[in-house]
């Protein structure tokens, strides 16, 4: 028996084994593991953040454009619904059974005990019908969230719209503060001043116990802060030109930019085909925003910034202010109109100075007059001679904007391109090209990509003879004035008598005998418009039609540029809709014998074409 | 013929007594913070009735460990020997009690093994183990321990497997299980160590095969039967059936796991063991208990949140906290340091009942002890082991400590049945 006993210690040693064990295991999770501590944390201490009232949008004239309306969510926590009538619940909500069904395995499949949303963005006026019977089904709950709401049809381009951020944004370190499905500015100006609308988030600790429920702020509020509204945002846009404009450009694809060349505020901004900024918020929303992005027509690609085109004879202004500056021309250079050199537009009067030259858009002068700017003996290699005098032409067309980002107020905005002589290194090969390789650029063809903000600034750098502000959306932030960068006036390095030179000539264009703008002559009514058509030869279709002026000649408060795909020649339809444009802006009225144009001048680009019958 | 209290005085083992006060007092404080709740003003409590009182479960626990304690007077008032004398009866009674209990019990939380006799709610189960516990000891000391024959050895497996299949047939799998635990108690009066042996090899290939990818497994334990052959063959050759035997078993368990996963555990079961090999599958449904249960051990750290601090167990984060998962208050509480003092509290109680079952001089007493220690040290080990994450999470209370009459009661009787067949010890000693 005696060898029996000594078993005693071998009991003895499996109840320390298991208590070592024990020990030691309790050791790490309680002292050397610190994550169940921030687990406990995570688990009581709910971070309240307080999401700030965003700032509100106004336009030009202190008309609300964009505010906040409460809208609901329904939660559920599926483990505290009890007997649920499924019938009566989804015949409450007004919804199919299966979708109910659906969302309930849903929020089952995400957390039993965690409150997720079953129905998203109910109205108020929903909620009113289902808020009373909600009591009779336990587990569910209805949590408050502002959501955007509009007081116009318009300018959806412009405002932009808010959602939920997207997993890829909340990775990027300057989005660390949102939460999973907190909603942020996605474009627009919501998303260029996200950070002025958004305000101050707040944030208040509080324990919570398993279900949610509060049991107290976390050390008397300590860590505690209140939120800051977001600041309003004034806009430049005038919702009632704005409007105008997209209804004299409905049904067409391009842009129309309106600026106030004195400030560089944008007056108004167009895109089209448009659609409305209500689209991209509330019920339903991701629905239509895939109807918009599957639509052929690409309604939410932003025109006027994010499509270059060649800008066509418009540029040819910006050609004559090249070499007037570089003294290779003057004003009453004559250049024959030969048609050797280019084909013209049409026949016409002989182009004795640049006036009857601009207004007759004549190809063969502005294909001589580049040929001054480019071509001036600076290497007796004739290649090396139109690099360098490519290079230099560059230089000044791009102190115009051209080529680069302006820095307008808004994301997305493209660069366009101004061809270096590197370029065409690149495609035909250095030293294999000359100023016949490149004379396009001469007439605003070819190679060359400008936006239509950058063309509307260029037109409000003419009217101002020579300097600009950066265009911009926003002229005050809450109390304040724009953005410091929009208060800094540029020049292009053209002195204002070269400006001088060319204004008569753009005027003649619209009031001129036989201009080739005159259907936005607004003589009739005493305001004499600067202007130039222009044709952008597109190899893909039907040209596209530009119109670029500004108004009064003499006293410019608006630059406008109007451009329209497939429309043809830029004098039959850009020209008059930028007219309209104009007068409404300046007059707040349109003279009654134009009524015909604003009847006419909405519906699709293809009746503007003269096509010939063969 | 001394009085009953002198009697005690003198011989009843006063620091068991100790150990188990301290016990049962600790328990109760920490069933009183598992039940408190922040928000119930305190100055009201002495305006309201029994009745009101008795809606919590700290007050409850008082009247339970008052009636423990009568009842501590009466197990001491019966003579001893009546244990001895009375055990087969109350076998017999017991396995009555286990199959008719389904038959006439409510349902209570998917099981039918609550009796309900007025207010007070019994489990049979619970009882069913200090029973079996004197039924075994009966049966062992009216044996021969050296020459145990195999039918001696078949009836002892029959009385102690008999209950918990009763147990599990109403559906309480945990406490069935604690009936594992008398293969310690037979270990010390002479089973084979081999049995023990092999079972824990069993469980741990068990485990292996569930951890460890199965080809892995077959090709490791051949290249192992392989070199115990070649470096032992001298003597392992005249073994070579029964080397081969030993694998063919292994490797059928191995393979033979996944049939018991899949087709004999029962659901919940299955998904118990499932969560302890990958903690966080699942962390808000299955896994719930154990995630909670470790986040608020975890959290106490070191020296523990404080009395009543606890926000996790507060907060309602850990589910059955008064009763199975009364540890985690301890752990968030008291921190390291108090688990290792209640781990301390349970190493002493084990250790001196061990010493109490050793100095018996009849093989009843001794038999009976150690049944006391290892179905102590069986709960403690799966009750602790499962807030911790190292054992399934099986529904089994931790002695003295967990809220409740039927385990506290029960748990008193085994104890201080092991103190009177003690305290008669030495009175037989007088005596003579």
């Amino acid at each position: 028996m005696q060898y029996l006993e000594g078993r005693k210690y071998v009991v003895q040693a499996i109840f320390l084994a298991v208590a070592l064990v024990f020990a030691t295991r309790l050791f790490y999770i309680q002292v050397l593991d610190g994550s169940y501590k921030l687990a406990a944390d995570r688990n009581t201490l709910q971070r309240i953040v307080q999401t700030p009232y965003r700032g509100l949008i106004y336009d030009r004239k202190g008309q609300i454009l964009v505010q906040n309306t409460p809208v609901y969510d329904l939660m559920v926590v599926p483990r505290e619904v009890k007997q649920l009538d499924t019938l009566r619940f989804s015949q409450l909500l007004q919804l199919p059974l299966e979708e109910v069904r659906e969302g309930l395995q849903q929020a089952r499949k995400f957390s039993r005990v965690k409150a997720s949303p079953l129905v998203q963005n109910l109205s108020t006026q929903e909620l009113a019908t289902i808020q009373d019977n909600l009591i009779d089904f336990p587990g569910f709950s209805v949590k408050a969230r502002m959501a955007r709401s509009y007081n116009t049809h318009t300018m959806a381009h412009a405002l932009g719209y808010v959602g939920s951020i997207t997993p890829k944004l909340l990775e990027r370190p300057q989005y660390s503060k949102y939460q999973p499905g907190e909603f942020l500015g996605i474009t627009g100006l919501e998303s260029y001043y996200e950070k002025q609308l958004m305000g101050r988030r707040g944030v208040q600790y509080r324990m919570v116990n398993v279900r949610g429920i509060e049991k107290g702020a976390f050390r008397d509020g300590e860590y505690d802060t209140l939120s800051v509204a977001g600041q309003d945002l004034h806009l430049s846009l005038d919702s009632e030109l704005q409007a105008y404009a997209e209804q004299l450009m409905a049904g067409k694809r391009g842009s129309v930019v309106a600026l106030d060349p004195k400030t560089g505020e944008i007056l108004a901004f167009v895109s089209a085909p448009m659609f409305d900024p209500e689209m991209l918020s509330g019920k339903g929303m991701g629905n239509r925003y895939m109807e918009l992005l599957n639509n052929p027509e690409q309604p939410l690609f932003n025109r006027p910034l994010m499509a270059t085109y060649p800008p066509g004879s418009t540029f040819k202004l910006v050609n004559e202010l090249v070499a007037l500056q570089a003294g290779v021309v003057t004003p009453n250079t004559p250049f024959a109109c030969n048609f050797k050199l280019v084909r013209c537009t049409h026949r016409h009067e002989y182009p004795s100075n640049v006036g009857i030259a601009i207004k007759q858009s004549c190809n063969p002068y502005f294909y001589q007059v580049m040929r001054a700017t480019v071509l001036r003996g600076r290497s007796s290699n004739r290649f090396e001679d139109a690099r360098l005098g490519l290079g230099e032409w560059r230089r000044q067309v791009m102190k115009f904007g051209l080529g680069q980002k302006l820095g307008v107020d808004m994301g997305q905005e493209k660069k366009g391109l101004i061809p270096s002589p590197e370029f065409y290194d690149k495609r035909n090969g250095y030293h294999r090209w000359t100023y016949r390789t490149v004379y396009s650029l001469s007439i605003g063809q070819g190679e060359i990509g400008i936006t239509g903000l950058q063309m509307a600034n260029v037109m409000a750098t003419i009217a101002n003879r020579g300097w600009y502000y950066t265009p911009h959306f926003v002229r005050g932030i809450g109390n304040g004035g724009p953005l410091p960068e929009y208060q800094v006036k540029h020049t292009v390095g053209v002195d204002a008598q070269h400006f001088e030179a060319i204004v008569p000539g753009m005027i003649s264009v619209v009031d001129g005998n036989g201009g080739t703008g005159i259907n936005a002559s607004l003589a009739d009514v005493g305001i004499s418009v600067a202007g130039k058509t222009g044709t952008v030869q597109n190899p893909h279709g039907d040209d596209h039609a530009t119109f670029a002026a500004f108004a009064p000649a003499h006293d410019p408060q608006i630059a406008i540029v109007v451009f329209i795909e497939n429309a043809g020649f830029g004098g039959s339809s850009a020209a008059p809709l930028a007219a309209l444009v104009i007068e409404k802006h300046l007059r707040g009225k349109i003279a009654p014998w134009r009524h015909r144009w604003e009847e006419w001048l909405p519906g699709p680009a293809d009746r503007f074409i003269k096509r010939r019958r063969y | 013929m001394n009085s009953l209290p002198a009697r005690y005085n003198r011989s009843i083992d006063w620091v068991t007594v100790l150990l188990y006060l301290l016990m049962v007092g600790v328990g109760w404080l920490n069933v009183y913070a598992a039940s408190y709740s922040p928000d119930a003003p305190d100055d009201a409590l002495s305006s309201l009735s029994f009745g009101q009182l008795m809606d919590f479960n700290w007050f409850k626990q008082i009247v339970w460990i008052g009636t423990a304690l009568v009842l501590i007077v009466v197990l001491l008032v019966i003579d001893p020997k009546a244990y001895d004398t009375l055990a087969y009866g109350l076998y017999g009674l017991m396995i009555v009690l286990l199959i008719i209990t389904p038959f006439i019990a409510r349902p209570i939380a998917g099981s039918r093994s609550w009796l309900e006799l007025g207010p007070v709610r019994l489990q049979p189960a619970e009882f069913a183990k200090f029973i079996t516990a004197l039924a075994a000891s009966r049966y062992l000391a009216g044996i021969n321990l050296r020459q145990q024959s195999f039918r001696d050895q078949l009836v002892l497996a029959g009385l102690t497997l008999l209950p918990p299949v009763l147990i599990i047939a109403a559906n309480e799998t945990g406490q069935a299980l604690v009936f594992a635990a008398f293969l310690l108690a037979y270990f010390r009066e002479g089973m084979s160590p081999i049995i023990l042996l092999i079972l824990a090899a069993g469980a741990f290939i068990l485990i292996l095969a569930l951890l460890v990818p199965k080809l892995w497994l077959l090709v490791g334990f051949t290249v192992l039967l392989a070199i115990a052959l070649a470096a032992n063959w001298r003597t392992l050759r005249h073994y070579i059936p029964l080397s081969l035997g030993v694998w063919a078993v292994v490797i059928g368990m191995v393979f033979g796991v996944d049939f018991f996963f899949n087709n004999v555990l029962q659901d919940h079961q299955r998904k118990r063991i499932e969560i302890l090999i990958n903690p966080s599958a699942d962390p808000l449904g299955v896994g719930w208990n154990v995630t909670q249960s470790k986040i608020a051990i975890g959290s106490g750290g070191l020296a523990g949140k404080g009395f009543l601090q606890g926000t996790q167990t507060k907060f309602d984060f850990v589910p059955e906290q008064s009763t199975d998962f009364i540890f985690c208050t301890v752990g968030e509480e008291w921190g390291w340091l108090g688990s290792i003092v209640t781990i301390g509290l349970f190493m002493g109680l084990l250790g001196r009942i061990v010493y109490v079952a050793e100095r018996q001089k009849s093989v009843f007493g001794r038999t009976y002890g150690y049944c006391v220690a290892s179905i102590i040290f069986f709960h403690f080990c799966i009750n602790i082991g499962m807030t911790i994450g190292l054992a399934p999470v099986v529904g089994i209370p931790l002695p003295f400590f967990s809220y409740g009459g039927s385990s506290l009661w029960s748990f008193t009787t085994l104890l201080f049945i092991l103190l009177a067949i003690d305290a008669a010890r030495k009175q037989d000693l007088e005596r003579y």
